[in-house]
């Protein structure tokens, strides 16, 4: 899977590691998982829609159905909570499945829209099943994720866990992508009837991929019921699954690294925002958590306008163009 | 409700559902303007019925405009904002492709969500009714004159819709380019100008769409999207590009949204439309007024 990769993730690792150490601020670290819960979903994304190819606009429910499997088997069928997340895995799986096999089938724009009417709809059902999701209400005392007898209770100790789990959804997605299948899916990208040609199973491989994604998104919804312990269908509408396509988009649509990238800048810029917002209160601005939709939204216009390949790409692409200048110059030398 | 007996609450429903379908008509045609005549669907075309109906309290509620000069500076307003969308985001994008113009486009729909959430705060808001909000009976179901304005608004914007189509210059110069972007420019048509054209075109009625509806559903910031993708239910149902059929399918889908919601469960009406919209993408997603040989041509 390529030393840079190898190398990026020994960083991240020492990042995390070193984080809770330099970060002695609960609510920072909470902000932190909720970075790493997006990263998680946003692996699955990326592997989607940069590397298959295929848009997805309905991934906050997969999010959904993961966090309400964990919370109802938890909370009123007396689950543990690992059984529950598995269960919540295989129904998500289960889902993709059934949704995903017609809805591939569809190009572009119908795609996009099929997913967007699916994730509609489950969150209406979120909303009026009450005897299974509590409807509007939720469900509450969803218990914490133990791992080897210790109970994740903590920020710290949820800090670690769900990056942990952050990195193995990454090493994961790395060998995916440098397997048969990657390569595969890459051909698929370029194009689709000439990677048919080749004898590339195209249909199956969009389904495995969506099933792959939704599986991500599932684990990232149980982790973020067990580290609330409570939830109601408030984050899981069209709006967060359109964030999470924003998160891929701004980091890189091409590169996993983008989507990490994405995910950690989008989760932290609002706070930024509102403690920068401080120092600007003097000359009269003052940032509200209101106008976090409005920046998502310019960020997203002016990424796409200007740097399609993402922040993460367009940097790589800078480097690049640094490289090749650098050697051109020192060719010029000799 | 009405306790009247078994007709007149199906009456009610029906009234509803013609309400309701009306504005998934009128949403569903912007999106038809728009794919027409670039092969786009525009992720926030439902944002201009939520901001058509938002500057029209603002015009005629807190500014006390006339209702007739409000409904025009309405329209005038949003179609500015679809022309500046495809000024500054669709126009500048030189070799696109499908996933970047849907993003550029949700992209445009969040902005004018965050926009509208900042200047009209998050609140519903009430508006007057165009005439009396009184109501009278009709075989015993309860009618607001303001679902007859609805209806009788969609008739006449389907009305228009034809005669600029089919006999003014610059609706069969946008037929044209619709049919070939590549012949038609040939003859001289300014196709750039045929898509700000639509774009403006399509704001417009989404806005008339949102003034209607505003006094009887009171607007907020974030109806967008539902209303988007019902309209977008209502485009596919009637064949993605054919406009009659959209405005047929509109109705259908309220109608039926009404009639589920009445006599099935209230809590699953919004669901209804999206089923169906599901249903008919996946089984057939030329629609059930459309030809196969035309969504093949257009596919992407």
């Amino acid at each position: 899977m390529g030393w840079k990769n190898y190398m990026g993730m020994l960083v991240l690792f020492l990042m995390v590691a070193a984080a809770p150490l330099i970060i002695r601020n609960d609510y920072y670290l909470g902000v932190l998982v909720f970075a790493a819960l997006n990263c998680l979903a946003c692996i699955g994304l990326c592997l989607l829609m940069g590397y298959a190819g295929q848009i997805s606009l309905g991934h906050a429910a997969f999010i959904g159905i993961g966090a309400y499997a964990s919370g109802y088997m938890t909370v009123r069928l007396g689950l543990s909570p690992w059984t529950a997340m598995a269960a919540g895995i295989f129904l998500s799986a289960g889902v993709a499945l059934i949704v995903g096999i017609p809805a591939l089938r569809l190009k572009g724009h119908y795609l996009a829209m099929a997913t967007l009417g699916f994730g509609s709809i489950l969150h209406i059902v979120a909303v009026a099943a009450i005897d299974i999701t509590g409807g509007p209400g939720g469900l509450n005392n969803i218990p914490a994720i133990s791992l080897f007898g210790i109970a994740l209770n903590t920020d710290t100790r949820f800090f670690y866990f769900s990056w942990a789990i952050v990195l193995i959804g990454l090493y994961f997605g790395f060998n995916l992508i440098h397997s048969r299948v990657g390569r595969g899916l890459r051909a698929l990208h370029g194009s689709e009837d000439a990677a048919g040609s080749l004898g590339i199973n195209t249909a199956s491989y969009k389904i495995q991929i969506f099933v792959l994604s939704s599986v991500y998104a599932s684990i990232s919804g149980s982790l973020y019921a067990y580290y609330i312990n409570y939830i109601d269908p408030g984050p899981f509408s069209v709006m967060h699954s359109v964030l999470l396509v924003t998160m891929v988009a701004v980091g890189g649509l091409h590169k996993i690294w983008g989507a990490v990238f994405g995910a950690v800048l989008l989760t932290l810029l609002p706070e930024f925002l509102s403690s920068f917002s401080e120092y600007f209160q003097v000359i009269g601005i003052e940032y509200k958590p209101d106008y976090d939709t409005l920046i998502y939204g310019l960020i997203l216009l002016i990424i796409m306008l200007f740097l399609p390949e993402g922040l993460f790409g367009g940097f790589g692409d800078a480097i690049h163009a640094l490289q090749g200048k650098m050697k051109r110059l020192r060719e010029a030398r000799e | 409700m009405n306790t009247g007996g078994g007709f007149s609450d199906f009456l009610q429903f029906i009234f509803m559902g013609l309400q309701r379908g009306s504005i998934y008509a009128l949403v569903a045609m912007g999106f038809n303007i728009i794919y027409n005549s670039t092969g786009l669907i525009n992720f926030a075309q439902g944002e201009f019925v939520v901001l058509g109906g938002l500057m029209m309290v603002t015009l005629t509620m807190t500014l006390s405009l006339p209702m007739p000069v409000a409904f025009v500076i309405t329209v005038l307003f949003v179609m500015i904002m679809g022309i500046l969308m495809e000024r500054l985001t669709i126009n500048p994008v030189k070799s696109p492709s499908v996933m970047r113009l849907i993003i550029i486009t949700i992209a445009v729909s969040i902005i004018i969500k965050g926009l509208a959430m900042i200047f009209w705060g998050k609140e519903s808001h009430f508006m007057r009714h165009f005439s009396s909000e009184e109501t009278f009976e009709i075989f015993g179901a309860t009618i607001l004159p303001q679902t007859l304005w609805i209806i009788g608004i969609l008739v006449l914007v389907v009305i228009c819709f034809i005669l600029f189509f089919n006999y003014t210059m610059t609706g069969k110069s946008m037929r044209a380019c619709a049919i070939n972007r590549d012949a038609a420019r040939l003859t001289g048509i300014n196709d750039r100008n045929m898509v700000m054209l639509s774009f403006a075109l399509s704001a417009g009625i989404g806005a008339i769409a949102g003034i209607i509806i505003t006094p009887i559903i009171q607007m907020d910031y974030a109806r967008g999207a539902l209303l988007g993708l019902k309209g977008f239910g209502a485009a596919v149902v009637g064949g993605l590009g054919n406009s009659l059929g959209a405005v047929v399918a509109g109705i259908l889908l309220g109608v039926i949204e009404a009639l589920g919601g009445g006599y099935i469960s209230s809590h699953y009406m919004d669901a209804m439309a999206l089923l169906i919209m599901l249903v008919v993408l996946f089984i057939r997603p030329s629609g059930i007024f459309g030809s196969v040989e035309a969504s093949r041509l257009k596919e992407f």
